[in-house]
């Protein structure tokens, strides 16, 4: 059972959306807790990334797209045409499956972000760049060199970049879409220690593909399937005694 | 027919082929290789420093070709300067704004034709539009003229390049809160940058040697002149009026510029070719 | 099935106030003037053309009323008595195109095949540029090649051997320039663009695909004639057409080397004339509305044949997408 005394960070409402006539999320119900880690997971195609993507509304890029239903951030409804589209994502930070440097230093990288909407003086920016480096467990290894460009790092660090550009703006939720699926395990195991650093201060939702990574980084699971939410529990109740057939299915590998 | 003739016969077939194949790359490399030996050999012994120092002459007289390579610097520099924006905001328009968009697509297939137009055309339209009002040749309709050749070729190559960049670094732009603008200039644009810039360039040497356009808007001019709102000399028309004259030293001077046109051209393609390489040995 | 509802607390901060409105406000204005320009970036490549096809189309106007359909059906060029018909320029284009292709199209392929698959992999790098680079020389280099080199040559080496061995369809004075001449340097001047576009298509063509029919014994021709060419179609036609509407526009190689003469004749090696290069030759000097009138005309319809090229290459192409498609 879900401690209900903790605070609810993002609360979704009868959520579907569809890719033109494919419903991809059904009616989606569910209570994001603040200052957890929350993971997705499922079969590959259940809605996993769709849903998350909702959350700072990535899908509106694309064309032949509807969603309907509420997605309460704050008791705010993020899905409301009035809500800029652009604070959401400034306050919903997101990191992708592979990583995404931007071609320009690493500096640059962190700067980018937080001059969209912040005014800062040279030396409160680098203050703020050293200070998001050092939440990513990346400062010691790039200190040095912050005017070399993003893609010269090995593919971990190009991913802790990318973890270390979404905080600098300090968002209060962050978004992981499978960040460790293109990472070796030593990368892996790095960027999961920094997850269990970042829950201290941010409301995190992990897609993954990857069961035990759930069971590992995360304090409550949500078991998608075929776009919709088959069951939503702490992770440990979820690995250890799913209340559903279909999850304890899932978990113990009979299908996936 | 038995089997050993049917292998005979395929073997051969490929042996021929391949030999034929073989002379048509001779074949061609003969006449290209023609083309420049004569080019050298007319335009070294011609390239006195006079030619940079001194104007087009009068029939008969010895000269060089300063009016002409200033004009063309001038009227191909502005142009660049005018059709690239223009072309690379078309280009960003068809990539990133609204690709799909029905104006997209009419855009696209519209370029496509001004990319195959024959510049002689693009000339007579500038006449028509510039020369024929005003009642006057003039560097600006040779720029205009240039312009308009420039930006289908920088329209493509922007277009081209903005596809190759992927979509997941724009979407990690959009995910910081930025707005589309941002995304497009600072990050998409970034990214293609070398592709963009040699797009560009290849478009600058495409209008460097263009002739044609010129004959009906730039025209000539004998004298030195930077003022573009009169007839300016340009290496091209120069080298044409030149070439077809029957007087050694202007034939001479004629082949003095069309090796420096070769040559520039030459240079625009070759740093094209490296900006692109250094970029694909980057990732 | 959602589990056991949570019930809301007080929540820790309202969302997302610290970036002001302001700021939103100002970022939307410049992505509304961004987008604004772009979109009349890309209305002004809409609006070139349209002016072009006006410009044009007012300014041969007077030779269209007044000769009408005779334009197309005469070879009078005269402007004495004004009297001026487009048959002489568009039959001396088509057949200078005509005559580029046929020497070009095959020649780009066996330098497309030779790249591909027969080159010492050293050579093919610098050998390939060398195509690449040789298709950015200007046409105005070939044109004076053409005049002061190949036409003394082939008058001299080659036109008395011709007007002896070779029939009426090559007879004429031995002068160098001609119609077959100006066919033969535009034939040069396309080489490098076809043969690039074939070349490059044929590198795309999936290392597996190829592999397979080697893997059954297939000779390089057998697999090149049957896997290759079929996989490429597409491509080695739009290399064609790219090559076809060079050869229709081209004017400076065209006007030095073909000798802008206003009649047609049967021999190949007599002087012709092109669309374009009789506008490169005639514009400036043309006095009088109606031969000015009737030159805007040809350049209209040169526009509209490279039109008609593009397009017809382009639905071709089209059809083949779509062929394509049904057979995977």
């Amino acid at each position: 059972m879900l401690d209900t005394n903790l605070p609810v960070k993002i609360r979704v409402k009868n959520l579907s959306f569809y890719y033109g006539a494919f419903e991809a999320l059904k009616s989606i119900n569910l209570s994001i807790l603040d200052r957890k880690v929350t993971a997705f997971i499922g079969p590959s195609g259940c809605g996993k990334s769709t849903l998350l993507r909702t959350f700072n509304r990535m899908n509106e890029l694309y064309p032949k797209q509807k969603t309907t239903g509420e997605i309460l951030m704050n008791n705010e409804n993020i899905l409301d045409a009035r809500q800029d589209v652009n604070r959401l994502r400034a306050r919903v930070g997101m990191v992708f499956q592979k990583p995404t440097p931007f071609p320009m230093s690493i500096h640059d990288n962190i700067a980018f972000g937080v001059k969209l909407y912040e005014n800062l003086s040279r030396i409160e920016m680098n203050e703020r760049i050293e200070w998001a480096l050092q939440k990513a467990a990346l400062w010691k290894e790039v200190k040095d060199k912050l005017k070399h460009s993003g893609t010269s790092l090995s593919g971990g660090q190009q991913q802790r970049l990318c973890i270390a550009r979404a905080i600098a703006v300090k968002p209060e939720v962050l978004l992981l879409d499978e960040p460790t699926s293109a990472l070796d395990p030593i990368s892996t195991a790095q960027i999961e220690e920094l997850m269990h650093e970042l829950r201290k201060d941010y409301t995190i939702v992990i897609v993954t593909h990857n069961m035990q990574q759930a069971g590992r980084v995360s304090d409550y699971t949500t078991f998608m399937y075929l776009g919709e939410v088959i069951e939503f529990n702490k992770t440990h109740k979820i690995f250890t005694n799913p209340d559903q057939k279909l999850t304890e299915q899932y978990i113990t590998g009979h299908f996936g | 027919m038995n089997a050993g003739f049917k292998h005979y016969y395929r073997r051969s077939t490929n042996a021929f082929a391949l030999t034929l194949s073989l002379f048509a790359m001779v074949f061609g490399l003969f006449w290209l290789g023609w083309i420049l030996y004569t080019l050298f050999i007319h335009a070294i012994p011609a390239l006195k420093s006079t030619v940079f120092v001194q104007n087009t002459p009068p029939p008969g007289e010895k000269g060089g070709l300063l009016n002409a390579i200033v004009g063309s610097l001038m009227m191909s520099g502005i142009a660049t300067c005018i059709g690239t924006p223009i072309g690379v905001l078309a280009g960003t328009y068809l990539a990133e704004i609204a690709p799909n968009h029905y104006l997209s697509k009419i855009t696209r297939f519209i370029n496509g034709i001004l990319l195959s137009a024959p510049s002689v055309v693009i000339g007579f339209f500038v006449y028509a539009l510039v020369v024929a009002k005003s009642g006057h040749f003039s560097g600006w309709a040779g720029v205009i003229a240039l312009t308009i050749i420039l930006i289908p070729v920088v329209v493509n190559s922007t277009e081209s390049m903005l596809r190759l960049v992927p979509q997941t670094i724009r979407e990690a732009a959009f995910a910081l809160g930025a707005p589309e603008w941002k995304v497009i200039t600072l990050v998409a644009y970034r990214a293609a940058r070398s592709g963009i810039l040699t797009g560009v360039l290849l478009a600058v040497a495409r209008i460097s040697g263009e002739t044609a356009p010129l004959l009906f808007t730039a025209l000539n001019n004998q004298f030195f002149n930077s003022d573009l709102a009169k007839p300016m000399a340009n290496l091209p028309v120069v080298i044409f009026q030149f070439a077809m004259s029957p007087y050694d030293d202007w034939q001479d001077l004629a082949w003095a510029g069309a090796f420096l046109i070769t040559l520039s051209v030459l240079a625009f393609n070759v740093v094209a070719r490296i900006l692109i390489r250094n970029k694909n040995a980057r990732h | 099935m959602q589990s056991s509802e949570v019930v809301a607390s007080e929540q820790v901060s309202t969302f997302s106030k610290s970036i002001t409105d302001v700021a939103l406000k100002r970022q939307a204005i410049l992505n509304f003037g961004f987008r604004t320009m772009t979109w009349f970036a890309m209305l002004s490549v809409i609006g070139i053309l349209l002016a072009i096809l006006l410009a044009l189309g007012i300014g041969a106007w007077p030779a269209i009323h007044t000769f009408g359909i005779r334009f197309f059906s005469t070879s009078e060029w005269n402007p004495v008595t004004q009297e001026f018909g487009a048959v002489v320029p568009i039959v001396g284009t088509l057949i200078t195109s005509v005559i580029a292709m046929v020497i070009a199209v095959p020649v780009s392929f066996g330098i497309a095949i030779f790249l591909t698959e027969l080159s010492p992999s050293i050579l093919k790098r610098p050998l390939g540029t060398a195509i690449e680079l040789l298709a950015a020389i200007p046409s105005i280099i070939y044109g004076m090649w053409g005049l002061f080199v190949f036409a003394p040559f082939f008058a001299k080496n080659i036109q008395p051997w011709m007007n002896e061995n070779m029939g009426p369809f090559f007879h004429g004075p031995p002068m160098g320039i001609g119609v077959l001449t100006a066919g033969l340097i535009l034939a040069i001047m396309i080489i490098p663009f076809i043969a690039a576009v074939m070349r490059d298509v044929f590198e795309v063509v999936p290392p597996m695909l190829k592999e397979s029919a080697y893997g059954l014994g297939a000779t390089t021709w057998e697999v090149l004639w049957n896997i290759v060419i079929p996989e490429t179609k597409t491509g080695v036609i739009g290399g064609i057409m790219l090559g076809l509407g060079r050869a229709l526009g081209e004017t400076m190689a065209v006007t030095f080397v073909i000798g802008n003469a206003h009649h047609l004749s049967r021999s190949l090696t007599m002087p012709g004339n092109t669309i374009s290069s009789s506008l490169a030759n005639e514009f400036t000097e043309a006095v009088g509305e109606l031969y000015t009138s009737s030159l805007i005309e040809l350049g209209l319809i040169l526009f509209l044949i490279t039109f008609v090229v593009l397009a017809i290459s382009r639905l071709l192409l089209l059809r083949l997408r779509k062929k394509e498609g049904l057979q995977s």
